[in-house]
């Protein structure tokens, strides 16, 4: 089993704690001059997306996860399970929902997503930045209203609600910031 | 694809550099005005430090007259060198210079710095913490810096309401628990590793706030190069430390003469680095050697001038007053 001692800590480093994958983001070295040094760490749970901190003592040595990123397609969820594809080797893997997570807003089939794998398995799924969905429901606006700011909420075919400006109906498609879950622009072509 | 490019720029700024210049330039004047001398010792040494707490590192040294490839120890502080320098008479001396310190890097820390040392014949520890202050006050020009003492027991038995003389490993681990250090239940650490971690993580950040806060007499067992002495019944190291915004900024001995007490410390600390699978380097025999033929009763401290320089630039990190970082050199 690969492990990592305490000098090879720094941000990004994917470690396994109580049996959980984490993912380090911040290490501090805590050494008094004459004593014990210390590595203290702020890690989050890659599953549960939890923050915590830990301490070591440095020279310490922890299990490495097998954690990493992978793009992949999104084929198709059945209600219960989605299904991805692997965009080299045309694999396809499942993922819970719980995997996909807030993704589940955001995605539509075909859309490259990026997969993490933990054990060769789905652990999270992070969305385009940029995704263009179609409008199925929103408040007729005020037509010529388009510099005002006001907004108003539309639900996507993804089901994820919105806020969008008053112009913007029912069918057409508009560009959002998966990261915040804001509107960016209206898409006029569905290319 | 464009390649990233090469990072040679300094990692300090300009001010940064002509701060440093002046910090060394105030303390070359505090110096002169006291009559201490300036010296430099070696970088290089045959003997490393024998300190657990210390990892030295090596090169080799290939030289007309020695032959090839001597191990030489880059030095992790001018403490031997220079008390061989006072065994031989120089009277009071200062060193302004680089030291090594191997598995060290942080915010904090980085395995080349700079370290102010000095030294007084015929003065206590007392007299010495008075003096550092002074030296603190001038050369970051703030004549007002209060000034406070405290003893490490009273440290712990204030702050956290144990005697750290007498408490006992479980409970050391209980308090650290207690206090929220991440995790701590799983450390394996021996008694002083559970005092540095309590110091470390739950002390030292509020120490030296708005004020210069010296602690002093330590545990025996943290004794390092201090002598030992009885104060109110217990055995106390006299040495001291000086925190300064949460930061340790120096460590200075009542210093240790008997020469058969340091060569009997440093074999306790190589059993220590033999259990622990450290590298155990050679004793410097020419360090005991002056303590043997007689080291005057003096003082000494270490500062660490790149902290001292983060704090007088207000930077959070060291990497901002450091030319060029490791990862850059």
């Amino acid at each position: 089993m690969a492990s990592y001692s305490t000098n090879e800590f720094k941000g990004g480093l994917k470690i396994m704690l109580d049996g959980e994958p984490y993912t380090i983001l911040e290490n501090e070295f805590v050494k008094p001059g004459k004593g014990q040094a210390f590595n203290r760490v702020r890690v989050r749970n890659l599953k549960t997306g939890r923050v915590i901190e830990k301490t070591f003592k440095s020279g310490d040595t922890v299990e490495a996860a097998d954690v990493h990123d992978t793009e992949m397609q999104y084929l198709y969820n059945d209600g219960n399970d989605w299904y991805f594809m692997d965009q080299t080797t045309y694999e396809q893997m499942t993922a819970s929902a719980e995997a996909v997570g807030e993704a589940a807003k955001w995605i539509k089939e075909q859309d490259i997503c990026k997969v993490t794998l933990w054990n060769g398995a789905p652990l999270s799924v992070e969305p385009p930045t940029f995704v263009v969905l179609e409008v199925v429901e929103t408040d007729p606006g005020v037509r010529g209203d388009t510099s005002s700011g006001g907004s108003k909420p539309a639900t996507l075919e993804t089901g994820a609600v919105v806020r969008v400006p008053l112009f913007i109906q029912t069918g057409e498609l508009i560009k959002v910031d998966t990261r915040t879950g804001e509107y960016v622009a209206r898409v006029k072509d569905s290319a | 694809m464009t390649q990233s490019p090469i990072k040679w720029r300094p990692s300090a700024s300009l001010q940064a550099l002509q701060a440093r210049a002046a910090l060394y330039a105030r303390i070359r004047a505090f110096f002169a005005e006291a009559g201490v001398l300036e010296v430099e010792t070696p970088i290089l040494s045959r003997a490393a430090v024998t300190d657990p707490a210390l990892a030295s590192l090596a090169t080799r040294l290939a030289i007309p007259g020695l032959g090839d490839e001597h191990r030489m120890y880059l030095r992790t502080s001018p403490e031997f060198a220079m008390k061989r320098l006072l065994a031989a008479g120089s009277g009071p001396i200062y060193q302004i210079g680089k030291v090594f310190r191997d598995e060290e890097r942080g915010r904090f820390h980085h395995p080349e710095f700079s370290l102010l040392e000095w030294y007084r014949p015929g003065w206590d520890e007392k007299r010495l913490m008075d003096e550092v202050a002074a030296l603190v006050r001038y050369v970051l020009d703030r004549p007002d810096l209060a000034c406070e003492r405290i003893s490490y027991r009273a440290l712990f038995q204030e702050r956290l309401g144990l005697d750290p003389w007498t408490t006992d490993i479980t409970q050391l681990q209980a308090t650290a628990e207690q206090a929220g250090i991440a995790d701590s239940l799983r450390l394996d650490l021996d008694r002083d590793g559970w005092l540095d971690l309590l110091l470390s993580h739950l002390l030292a950040p509020d120490l030296g706030r708005g004020c210069l806060t010296f602690v002093y007499d330590y545990p025996p067992s943290q004794a390092a190069l201090a002598r030992l002495r009885k104060r109110d019944g217990i055995e106390v190291a006299a040495r001291f430390e000086l925190y300064l915004q949460g930061l340790e900024l120096a460590n200075g001995f009542n210093e240790l003469t008997d020469a058969a007490e340091q060569e009997r410390r440093f074999l306790a600390d190589l059993e220590v680095r033999r259990a622990r699978g450290q590298p155990c380097h050679p004793v410097d025999r020419c360090f005991l050697a002056a303590l043997a033929h007689g080291l005057p009763d003096c003082a000494g401290v270490a500062l660490g001038l790149d902290r001292l320089l983060m704090i007088a630039l207000d930077v959070p990190s060291i990497d901002a007053v450091l030319s060029l970082v490791i990862e850059r050199a």
